[in-house]
């Protein structure tokens, strides 16, 4: 038996695979900026450092067990397929940025949470005798280094919400895997779209790592 | 038509969840056996045996299970092998999982100081023997939590198995909502399902760290 790949028949579609890197990493940036400065806010209400009221503790702590412990996959159709019957309509586009956002900010929450729980007690007792509001005492004082701290594992988060965002074709979101689904529709060569695919993804996200771990300590928390 | 209560919904859903489990099981056992080897693999210093499963690591972490799962899906069916979404399902997520507990044992490993080799060395142990007797007992306690841990990942995961036809929770919510147009019941009570399962098993994972960090203070 003889298998033959015909990978010239996938690439040749490349503008679809294009486009679909495109609105991968289109996707994926929203959801990040979004999705971290969600996360940052929640940490603070999360922190026994930061003294947030007890509602909203136990409001941001029920979104961040329940989004922890369910799938993506199904976090995506219940917005997409499931708010539309209480009334929500949502393009494809919409929906999967929600669900990206929703999704990295309950992980972030929990990462970025750990670097603000591990600031000394003395840099905050600090702070106040130098006067700072507690506003000013999370921004300047508490945030930065906790970020510094945890950024490495943010950045894995954010490359694994790249990948999730694979799902996001399933909703007919136009992203990479759903380039490779239509090219396979197209030419039948469905082993070979998705090991292009696969080595896309692959690329886009040792690509994006090294771009955050770049990023980061030169622009987000200061030199 | 037929009317469907939430209880209709409810216990076809359950009867779907048990796939999920199940395909959680083989998952999360194959995976381990996988994982379990390539970590030998790994700490035999065989020549490109470090390049090997660093590569598979990066791989597997570094692309979408759902690709990975249209591969297996696929590419076993290349082989002139009737594929059913069982078998790809369970391939595909046997080698995801291996990849990720294979990185996380590795840690582990590393974690254990590297006198405890040289002393089992200097004892004339062999590698197998120091790995059986000295260096395993040490880091299966400290993998105990993050393997846990990790089951969540797994269970979460098969939820992907239903895009490749696999008929478990997701898939089931999906061909319910269909049947009974009320998405928003049925996807409501799909999540709640999944929490039902990964939520005990992210406490009992977490209750282990702590455990672990009292130890050690």
């Amino acid at each position: 038996m003889r298998i033959q790949l015909d990978f010239w028949s996938v690439l040749s579609q490349w503008p679809l695979l294009v486009k679909g890197v495109v609105w991968t990493l289109a996707l994926t940036l929203i959801a990040t900026l979004i999705g971290v400065a969600f996360g940052i806010a929640c940490a603070w209400v999360r922190s026994q450092n930061t003294r947030a009221p007890v509602w909203l503790q136990w409001v941001v702590g029920t979104y961040v067990e329940l989004i922890r412990n369910t799938p993506f996959i199904v976090q995506l159709f219940f917005i997409f397929f499931g708010l539309p019957a209480a009334g929500v309509k949502l393009t494809p586009e919409v929906a999967s940025i929600i669900a990206m956002v929703i999704n990295l900010g309950a992980y972030s929450t929990e990462i970025i949470r750990a670097g603000i729980d591990a600031t000394p007690k003395g840099q905050i007792e600090a702070a106040a005798s130098l006067a700072m509001d507690r506003m000013q005492t999370f921004t300047r004082v508490i945030l930065p280094p906790a970020l510094k701290k945890v950024w490495p594992s943010l950045v894995s988060q954010i490359i694994i919400v790249m990948l999730g965002s694979a799902v996001c074709g399933q909703i007919s979101t136009q992203e990479l895997s759903y380039a490779a689904n239509l090219i396979q529709s197209r030419n039948f060569r469905a082993f070979e779209a998705f090991i292009i695919a696969t080595l896309i993804y692959l690329s886009l996200s040792v690509g994006v790592r090294r771009l955050l771990n770049w990023l980061g300590p030169r622009f987000l928390f200061g030199r | 038509m037929v009317e469907f209560s939430v209880w209709d919904i409810l216990r076809n859903l359950l009867g779907a969840a048990q796939w999920t489990v199940y395909l959680s099981l083989i998952a999360f056992v194959g995976g381990g056996i996988v994982g379990m080897l390539l970590l030998v693999l790994r700490l035999s210093k065989l020549r490109g045996a470090d390049t090997f499963v660093g590569g598979y690591v990066q791989l597997f972490q570094g692309t979408p299970l759902l690709m990975q799962l249209f591969l297996a899906y696929f590419g076993i069916a290349l082989f002139g092998v009737n594929t059913s979404a069982w078998v790809a399902a369970s391939v595909a997520l046997t080698l995801y999982t291996s990849a990720f507990l294979t990185e996380i044992w590795r840690g582990c490993v590393a974690a254990i100081p590297k006198g405890q080799w040289e002393a089992s060395s200097s004892l004339a142990l062999t590698f197998g023997e120091q790995l059986r007797h000295i260096v395993l007992p040490q880091a299966v306690k400290i993998a105990i939590p993050p393997t846990v841990g990790f089951l969540v990942q797994v269970i979460k995961g098969t939820a992907l198995a239903s895009v490749i036809g696999f008929i478990e929770l997701t898939k089931a919510g999906t061909m319910i909502s269909n049947a009974t147009f009320k998405p928003f019941v049925v996807y409501s009570c799909v999540a709640l399902m999944y929490f039902v399962l990964c939520f005990p098993v992210s406490l009992y994972a977490k209750s282990l760290e702590r455990k672990m960090n009292a130890v050690r203070r």
